[in-house]
Protein backbone atom coordinates (compact mmCIF):
# COMPACT_ATOMS: atom_id res chain seq x y z
CA UNK A 1 0.00 0.00 0.00
CA UNK A 2 1.36 3.21 -0.63
CA UNK A 3 0.93 6.08 1.68
CA UNK A 4 1.75 8.56 -1.06
CA UNK A 5 0.34 8.76 -4.68
CA UNK A 6 3.68 8.01 -6.87
CA UNK A 7 3.82 11.31 -9.24
CA UNK A 8 5.51 10.95 -12.41
CA UNK A 9 8.42 13.81 -12.19
CA UNK A 10 7.16 16.50 -14.43
CA UNK A 11 10.10 18.45 -16.40
CA UNK A 12 9.74 21.33 -14.27
CA UNK A 13 11.45 19.59 -11.79
CA UNK A 14 14.58 19.06 -13.73
CA UNK A 15 17.51 20.32 -12.15
CA UNK A 16 19.00 20.91 -15.39
CA UNK A 17 16.48 23.99 -16.44
CA UNK A 18 17.38 25.94 -13.42
CA UNK A 19 20.68 25.66 -13.11
CA UNK A 20 21.03 26.51 -16.70
CA UNK A 21 19.03 30.16 -16.66
CA UNK A 22 20.72 31.06 -13.33
CA UNK A 23 24.18 30.44 -15.56
CA UNK A 24 22.25 32.70 -17.83
CA UNK A 25 21.45 35.08 -15.61
CA UNK A 26 24.79 35.34 -14.27
CA UNK A 27 26.28 35.97 -18.06
CA UNK A 28 23.29 38.97 -18.66
CA UNK A 29 24.38 40.66 -15.17
CA UNK A 30 27.61 40.55 -16.34
CA UNK A 31 27.33 42.61 -18.99
CA UNK A 32 24.72 44.97 -17.72
CA UNK A 33 26.85 45.63 -13.99
CA UNK A 34 28.68 49.24 -14.79
CA UNK A 35 32.64 48.28 -14.80
CA UNK A 36 33.08 49.09 -11.00
CA UNK A 37 30.93 46.11 -10.23
CA UNK A 38 32.63 43.92 -12.54
CA UNK A 39 36.48 44.85 -10.96
CA UNK A 40 34.95 43.74 -7.99
CA UNK A 41 33.77 40.02 -9.70
CA UNK A 42 37.45 39.85 -10.32
CA UNK A 43 37.67 39.25 -7.06
CA UNK A 44 36.88 35.58 -6.89
CA UNK A 45 40.32 35.14 -8.51
CA UNK A 46 42.42 37.78 -7.01
CA UNK A 47 41.15 37.67 -3.12
CA UNK A 48 39.67 40.38 -1.47
CA UNK A 49 40.12 44.45 -2.70
CA UNK A 50 38.20 46.38 0.13
CA UNK A 51 36.63 49.46 -1.86
CA UNK A 52 38.57 52.64 -1.14
CA UNK A 53 37.75 56.15 -1.07
CA UNK A 54 40.38 58.90 -0.25
CA UNK A 55 39.23 62.88 0.72
CA UNK A 56 41.57 65.74 1.10
CA UNK A 57 40.53 68.71 3.43
CA UNK A 58 42.79 71.86 4.42
CA UNK A 59 43.71 70.02 7.51
CA UNK A 60 43.31 66.56 6.96
CA UNK A 61 43.22 63.11 4.43
CA UNK A 62 40.93 61.24 4.90
CA UNK A 63 41.09 57.58 3.84
CA UNK A 64 37.51 54.86 3.81
CA UNK A 65 37.63 51.59 3.23
CA UNK A 66 34.82 49.24 3.37
CA UNK A 67 35.94 46.19 5.59
CA UNK A 68 32.27 44.42 6.73
CA UNK A 69 32.35 41.74 9.49
CA UNK A 70 35.60 42.29 10.63
CA UNK A 71 36.82 42.20 14.43
CA UNK A 72 38.55 45.26 15.52
CA UNK A 73 41.75 43.57 16.81
CA UNK A 74 42.27 41.91 13.41
CA UNK A 75 42.17 45.35 11.47
CA UNK A 76 46.21 46.39 10.90
CA UNK A 77 46.84 49.87 9.99
CA UNK A 78 50.48 51.44 9.21
CA UNK A 79 52.18 54.23 7.99
CA UNK A 80 55.77 54.30 6.51
CA UNK A 81 57.43 56.73 4.29
CA UNK A 82 54.13 58.27 3.39
CA UNK A 83 52.50 55.05 2.41
CA UNK A 84 49.63 54.30 4.30
CA UNK A 85 48.83 50.38 4.41
CA UNK A 86 45.35 48.88 5.52
CA UNK A 87 45.56 45.17 6.06
CA UNK A 88 44.42 42.39 8.32
CA UNK A 89 42.47 38.92 7.60
CA UNK A 90 38.82 38.45 8.27
CA UNK A 91 37.41 35.25 10.12
CA UNK A 92 34.08 33.58 9.59
CA UNK A 93 31.54 34.71 12.67
CA UNK A 94 30.41 31.17 12.82
CA UNK A 95 31.09 28.15 11.75
CA UNK A 96 28.88 26.22 9.58
CA UNK A 97 30.29 22.63 9.77
CA UNK A 98 27.11 20.49 9.27
CA UNK A 99 25.75 22.93 6.72
CA UNK A 100 24.73 23.22 3.10
CA UNK A 101 26.41 25.52 1.48
CA UNK A 102 24.19 27.60 -1.43
CA UNK A 103 25.80 30.68 -1.94
CA UNK A 104 29.26 31.87 -0.96
CA UNK A 105 29.94 34.97 -2.00
CA UNK A 106 32.07 36.60 0.98
CA UNK A 107 35.34 36.64 1.31
CA UNK A 108 37.12 35.60 3.66
CA UNK A 109 41.12 35.80 4.48
CA UNK A 110 43.82 37.90 4.24
CA UNK A 111 43.90 41.49 2.42
CA UNK A 112 46.05 44.22 2.15
CA UNK A 113 45.61 47.85 0.41
CA UNK A 114 48.00 50.68 0.66
CA UNK A 115 47.68 54.26 -0.19
CA UNK A 116 50.46 56.71 -1.19
CA UNK A 117 49.78 59.63 0.49
CA UNK A 118 49.70 62.99 -1.67
CA UNK A 119 51.22 65.12 1.18
CA UNK A 120 53.46 64.87 4.55
CA UNK A 121 51.10 63.68 7.10
CA UNK A 122 52.04 63.56 10.92
CA UNK A 123 52.16 60.06 11.70
CA UNK A 124 51.76 60.59 15.53
CA UNK A 125 48.74 62.20 14.70
CA UNK A 126 46.72 59.89 13.08
CA UNK A 127 43.28 58.53 14.29
CA UNK A 128 41.32 55.33 12.79
CA UNK A 129 38.02 54.30 13.64
CA UNK A 130 35.77 50.94 13.06
CA UNK A 131 31.95 51.74 12.60
CA UNK A 132 29.22 49.69 10.61
CA UNK A 133 31.77 47.96 8.63
CA UNK A 134 33.56 51.02 7.52
CA UNK A 135 37.05 51.64 8.54
CA UNK A 136 37.99 55.81 8.48
CA UNK A 137 41.17 57.34 9.12
CA UNK A 138 42.13 60.73 9.45
CA UNK A 139 45.34 61.98 8.50
CA UNK A 140 46.39 65.28 9.45
CA UNK A 141 48.64 67.08 7.39
CA UNK A 142 52.10 68.44 8.58
CA UNK A 143 52.62 71.82 9.30
CA UNK A 144 54.20 72.16 5.94
CA UNK A 145 52.04 70.46 3.98
CA UNK A 146 49.15 72.79 4.99
CA UNK A 147 48.39 75.11 2.04
CA UNK A 148 48.97 78.83 3.62
CA UNK A 149 47.45 81.85 2.83
CA UNK A 150 50.27 84.76 1.97
CA UNK A 151 49.21 88.19 2.79
CA UNK A 152 50.49 90.81 0.45
CA UNK A 153 50.48 94.34 1.34
CA UNK A 154 50.15 96.95 -1.07
CA UNK A 155 51.54 99.99 -0.94
CA UNK B 1 13.13 17.57 -4.41
CA UNK B 2 14.93 20.09 -2.50
CA UNK B 3 13.57 23.58 -2.04
CA UNK B 4 16.33 26.62 -1.66
CA UNK B 5 15.98 29.96 -1.48
CA UNK B 6 16.20 31.16 -4.71
CA UNK B 7 17.91 34.52 -5.71
CA UNK B 8 16.08 37.21 -7.69
CA UNK B 9 12.99 35.41 -8.91
CA UNK B 10 10.93 38.14 -9.28
CA UNK B 11 10.31 39.33 -13.32
CA UNK B 12 14.04 39.32 -14.06
CA UNK B 13 13.84 41.93 -16.84
CA UNK B 14 11.47 44.14 -15.33
CA UNK B 15 13.67 44.92 -12.93
CA UNK B 16 16.52 44.94 -14.91
CA UNK B 17 14.84 47.51 -17.33
CA UNK B 18 15.01 50.34 -15.05
CA UNK B 19 18.43 52.01 -14.19
CA UNK B 20 19.24 50.11 -11.58
CA UNK B 21 20.44 52.42 -8.56
CA UNK B 22 21.11 49.78 -6.28
CA UNK B 23 24.52 47.95 -5.19
CA UNK B 24 23.90 44.06 -4.57
CA UNK B 25 25.30 42.83 -1.31
CA UNK B 26 27.24 39.61 -1.65
CA UNK B 27 26.20 37.10 0.43
CA UNK B 28 26.70 33.82 2.01
CA UNK B 29 23.33 31.39 2.16
CA UNK B 30 23.80 28.14 4.66
CA UNK B 31 21.19 25.53 5.09
CA UNK B 32 21.14 23.12 8.53
CA UNK B 33 18.83 21.17 9.61
CA UNK B 34 16.86 23.69 11.91
CA UNK B 35 16.58 26.74 9.08
CA UNK B 36 18.53 28.89 7.13
CA UNK B 37 21.42 31.36 8.11
CA UNK B 38 21.34 34.48 5.62
CA UNK B 39 25.02 36.97 5.68
CA UNK B 40 24.73 39.76 3.81
CA UNK B 41 27.20 42.25 3.36
CA UNK B 42 26.46 45.76 3.53
CA UNK B 43 29.29 48.06 4.82
CA UNK B 44 28.09 51.19 5.83
CA UNK B 45 24.62 50.28 7.15
CA UNK B 46 23.55 50.33 10.90
CA UNK B 47 20.56 48.94 12.22
CA UNK B 48 18.11 52.28 11.53
CA UNK B 49 19.23 52.17 7.43
CA UNK B 50 18.08 48.45 6.84
CA UNK B 51 14.66 47.35 5.99
CA UNK B 52 13.38 43.95 5.80
CA UNK B 53 9.92 43.12 3.73
CA UNK B 54 8.33 39.69 3.85
CA UNK B 55 5.43 39.28 0.76
CA UNK B 56 4.59 35.78 0.90
CA UNK B 57 7.68 33.68 0.28
CA UNK B 58 9.67 36.79 -1.06
CA UNK B 59 11.73 38.48 1.14
CA UNK B 60 13.50 41.98 0.19
CA UNK B 61 16.23 43.07 1.84
CA UNK B 62 17.41 46.89 1.67
CA UNK B 63 20.11 48.70 3.33
CA UNK B 64 20.61 52.58 3.81
CA UNK B 65 24.18 53.60 4.36
CA UNK B 66 24.05 56.00 7.30
CA UNK B 67 25.05 59.76 5.80
CA UNK B 68 28.65 60.07 5.97
CA UNK B 69 29.55 63.80 6.15
CA UNK B 70 32.82 64.02 4.27
CA UNK B 71 34.51 68.02 3.67
CA UNK B 72 37.21 68.74 1.12
CA UNK B 73 37.72 67.08 -2.07
CA UNK B 74 37.57 63.64 -2.99
CA UNK B 75 40.65 62.58 -4.50
CA UNK B 76 40.10 58.67 -5.24
CA UNK B 77 36.68 56.75 -5.21
CA UNK B 78 35.91 52.99 -5.42
CA UNK B 79 32.75 52.87 -2.60
CA UNK B 80 29.85 52.82 -4.53
CA UNK B 81 28.07 55.02 -2.20
CA UNK B 82 24.25 53.37 -3.42
CA UNK B 83 21.55 51.45 -1.51
CA UNK B 84 21.80 47.94 -0.82
CA UNK B 85 18.92 45.36 -2.64
CA UNK B 86 18.33 42.06 -2.76
CA UNK B 87 15.48 40.19 -2.97
CA UNK B 88 14.99 36.25 -2.40
CA UNK B 89 12.59 33.61 -2.64
CA UNK B 90 12.12 31.71 0.44
CA UNK B 91 11.98 28.05 1.02
CA UNK B 92 8.16 27.55 1.99
CA UNK B 93 9.02 25.46 4.86
CA UNK B 94 10.50 28.62 6.30
CA UNK B 95 8.53 29.61 9.39
CA UNK B 96 8.26 33.08 8.44
CA UNK B 97 7.14 34.41 11.63
CA UNK B 98 10.07 33.50 13.56
CA UNK B 99 12.54 35.03 10.77
CA UNK B 100 14.85 37.13 13.09
CA UNK B 101 17.95 39.14 11.85
CA UNK B 102 20.56 41.37 13.69
CA UNK B 103 23.79 43.57 12.47
CA UNK B 104 26.94 43.35 13.45
CA UNK B 105 29.55 45.86 11.89
CA UNK B 106 27.79 46.15 8.22
CA UNK B 107 27.10 42.42 8.19
CA UNK B 108 23.34 41.07 8.41
CA UNK B 109 23.07 38.15 9.22
CA UNK B 110 19.69 36.73 8.95
CA UNK B 111 18.47 33.47 10.79
CA UNK B 112 15.49 31.53 8.79
CA UNK B 113 14.04 29.06 11.05
CA UNK B 114 12.06 25.89 9.13
CA UNK B 115 8.43 25.47 10.70
CA UNK B 116 8.77 22.47 13.20
CA UNK B 117 6.17 20.73 10.79
CA UNK B 118 8.90 19.76 8.10
CA UNK B 119 11.80 19.30 9.98
CA UNK B 120 12.99 16.00 9.93
CA UNK B 121 12.11 14.19 12.66
CA UNK B 122 13.04 10.38 14.09
CA UNK B 123 9.54 7.78 14.50
CA UNK B 124 10.69 5.35 17.12
CA UNK B 125 9.12 2.15 16.39
CA UNK B 126 7.51 0.41 19.18
CA UNK B 127 6.90 -3.60 19.14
Amino acid sequence: MNIVKWQRPTLTNWPGFGRLSDLRDEIDRLFESPLTELTRTSQLLSGWTPALDVHEDKNNFIVKAELPGMKREDIEVSLHDGTLSISGERKAETKHEDAEVYRAERFFGRFQRTVTLPAAVAADKVKAAYKDGVLTITLPKTEEAKPKQIDVSVN
Amino acid sequence: MKALIQNDTRPANAERAQANPYATPEVNIYETKDGYVLEAEMPGVNKDGLEITLEGHEITLTGRPANEVVSGETLFRERLGADYRRVFDLDPAIDTARISARMNQGVLFLTLPKSEAVKPRKIVVSE
